[in-house]
């Protein structure tokens, strides 16, 4: 169905009851420089485009400045290049990015050794300002985590016997 | 250049990157003298965020000195010494035109719904931040603001953002003189959002979050009443027993998607990310505001959606009204509040770290260790 154009001053009754004193946006936006139009603004000049930008299929315009920060790459890039693909009010769009960022972390794991370098995770998670700061929750983690560690090397070890001596009980039998 | 380097969540690290430079006739590069860690930042660290990529550099607040202009940039000058808005604005668009700065319509080719923010994913635009030695400032000619000679750079730094994103909380909330005001969360937009709620003639001004020493500051530098929330069994019964069973007339979210104090909403929201964020403060503002109240929000989520009881909201008649802050729109009347004595922000300010300790930065703000409320980043070209 092809909707018709509707000029509002036509319809019976309308703005009669319109005060511009009750405008709870106010002072947030002042409407006396709405121009009441589209896109049709004087346009700042346009910025050159030098890497790969992805955009929202809401818009219908690059805009006229960008960041050109960490160009879509890799795995992570061809993700959200298929996250662009849906728009902003698709939880598609939003969570394809989401996973394309977790897959990024690994790409920079990847290329920090490429580069060879070893990345000093602790340093990088502040290992140092909670040693520092938090010694006794620093400790509390490390014993927690070393003993979910234990439970699960022993859980491990056990589920290996009872297979271990199953098989061998099969192959005696 | 030294800058910090995201390399995924819960993990960043200062690298050597090349220096920006104009990349469009209206930029601007400048030198950072000081840039801080937002609140809103810790989403980006805790990979909240959608589309923030390894390698990016954060930052959102900061001030530095011009070192370089392009072509059409008239106002500034090099060597001039400015604050730069955490947002990105033209100017000229149809949000522009109408003082709505922190929703411009040309800083932002990835999203429609949200305007160009520095150093804030490339949701927010792709722009790498202020938290460097250097940094690209589009726009130059509209954002950012010369600091007095008689301001301290610790006052200035903190206008980029958390002054004025406090004081348009309170100035959404369209307080009227006398009202209780309820503040969700105690960072420094929440402790700067109760502190501007008297500035609009609040009449009983009460502070919300689970960390005591915050509450201990905001009690004398607000000052407000404040609580605790882990003391209490239902957060909303106790503000309505503290409000004559009737609610606030207003409700402030300055704490948005990291909210503590709901395991459902921690569940759904932080940890599994089906919800944008925990939506525990907005939930708690719906349900303690008067019936015909204002619930304002500054607090920060994604892009998705939350569970919040939106029935109520209709149910009460409650007006919500919340934005990213227009800071240029507001810059005159907070200079002037600061200048006059009335607004006092670098008391926010418990750290300084050099750039380079910026990992160790961002893990005491995030953990809330060593008492820290406001952390600020010093590159080496400031430290003298």
């Amino acid at each position: 169905m092809r909707n018709l154009p509707i000029d509002p001053s036509k319809i019976p009754g309308w703005g009669a009851d319109a005060n511009p004193e009750n405008d709870p946006t106010y002072p947030m936006r002042d409407r006396s420089r709405d121009d009441k139009g589209g896109m049709n603004w004087p346009r700042p000049p346009q910025q050159r485009q030098t890497v790969e930008i992805l955009q929202s299929i809401e818009r219908n315009n690059l805009t006229a400045v960008f960041g050109t920060s960490t160009p879509p790459s890799g795995v992570s890039g061809a993700m959200r290049r298929q996250a662009f693909k849906y728009s902003e009010s698709e939880w598609a769009h939003w969570l394809m990015l989401m996973a394309a960022d977790r897959v990024n972390v690994v790409e920079g794991l990847v290329q920090d050794f490429g580069r060879g370098t070893v990345p000093n995770i602790p340093a990088e998670m502040g290992f140092r300002s909670e040693l520092q700061h938090n010694r006794a929750g620093l400790v509390r983690k490390a014993a927690v985590s070393g003993a979910v560690l234990a439970l699960g090397v022993l859980a491990f070890r056990l589920l290996s016997s009872k297979d271990g001596s199953r098989h061998t009980r099969r192959r005696g039998g | 250049m030294l800058a910090m380097n995201y390399r995924g969540p819960y993990r960043v690290r200062v690298d050597r990157k090349p220096v920006p430079v104009c990349e469009h006739v209206q930029d601007a590069v400048v030198r950072v003298t000081r840039t801080c860690i937002c609140g809103s930042d810790l989403h980006l660290y805790h990979g909240l965020v959608p589309d923030t990529r390894v390698g990016m550099t954060f930052g959102h607040e900061f001030i530095g000195v011009v070192e370089e202009v392009g072509s059409q940039v008239g106002n500034l000058s090099v060597g001039d010494h400015v604050i730069v808005p955490f947002n990105i604005a033209c100017g000229q668009c149809h949000f522009c035109r109408q003082g709505l700065f922190g929703n411009c319509h040309e800083a932002n080719p990835q999203a429609s719904a949200l305007g160009g923010i520095f150093g804030y994913s490339h949701t927010a635009g792709g722009y790498d931040g202020g938290q460097a030695e250097y940094v690209r400032v589009p726009y130059a000619d509209i954002g950012p603001c010369k600091i007095p000679s008689t301001m301290d750079l610790d006052d200035a730094v903190l206008l980029t953002d958390v002054v004025p994103t406090g004081y348009q909380a309170a100035e959404m909330a369209g307080i009227q003189p006398g009202d209780t005001v309820v503040v969700f969360g105690a960072g420094p937009v929440g402790i700067m959002a109760a502190r501007c709620a008297w500035l609009f003639g609040a009449g009983r001004v009460i502070v919300i979050d689970h960390i005591d020493y915050r509450l201990d500051f905001a009690r004398t530098y607000c000052p407000a009443e404040v609580y605790n929330f882990r003391s209490m069994d239902d957060p909303v019964v106790f503000l309505k027993k503290t409000t004559d069973s009737l609610g606030a007339d207003v409700c402030i979210d300055a704490v948005g998607g990291d909210a503590a104090g709901s395991a459902l909403h921690t569940l759904l929201g932080t940890k599994l990310k089906l919800e944008a964020g925990a939506a525990t403060a907005l939930h708690w503002a719906i349900n303690s505001v008067k019936k015909g109240g204002v619930v304002s929000i500054v607090g920060v989520y994604g892009p998705t959606g939350n569970l919040i009881p939106i029935g109520n909201v209709v149910n009460k008649g409650i007006t919500i009204r919340a934005n990213q802050a227009s800071v240029k729109r507001l810059l005159p009347r907070l200079i002037e509040h600061i200048e006059a004595g009335r607004l006092n922000p670098k008391a926010l300010i418990t750290h300084k770290v050099p750039l380079e300790e910026i990992a160790d930065a961002y893990h005491i703000f995030s953990a809330k260790l060593d008492g820290c409320i406001k952390p600020v980043l010093v590159p080496p070209s400031a430290r003298g």
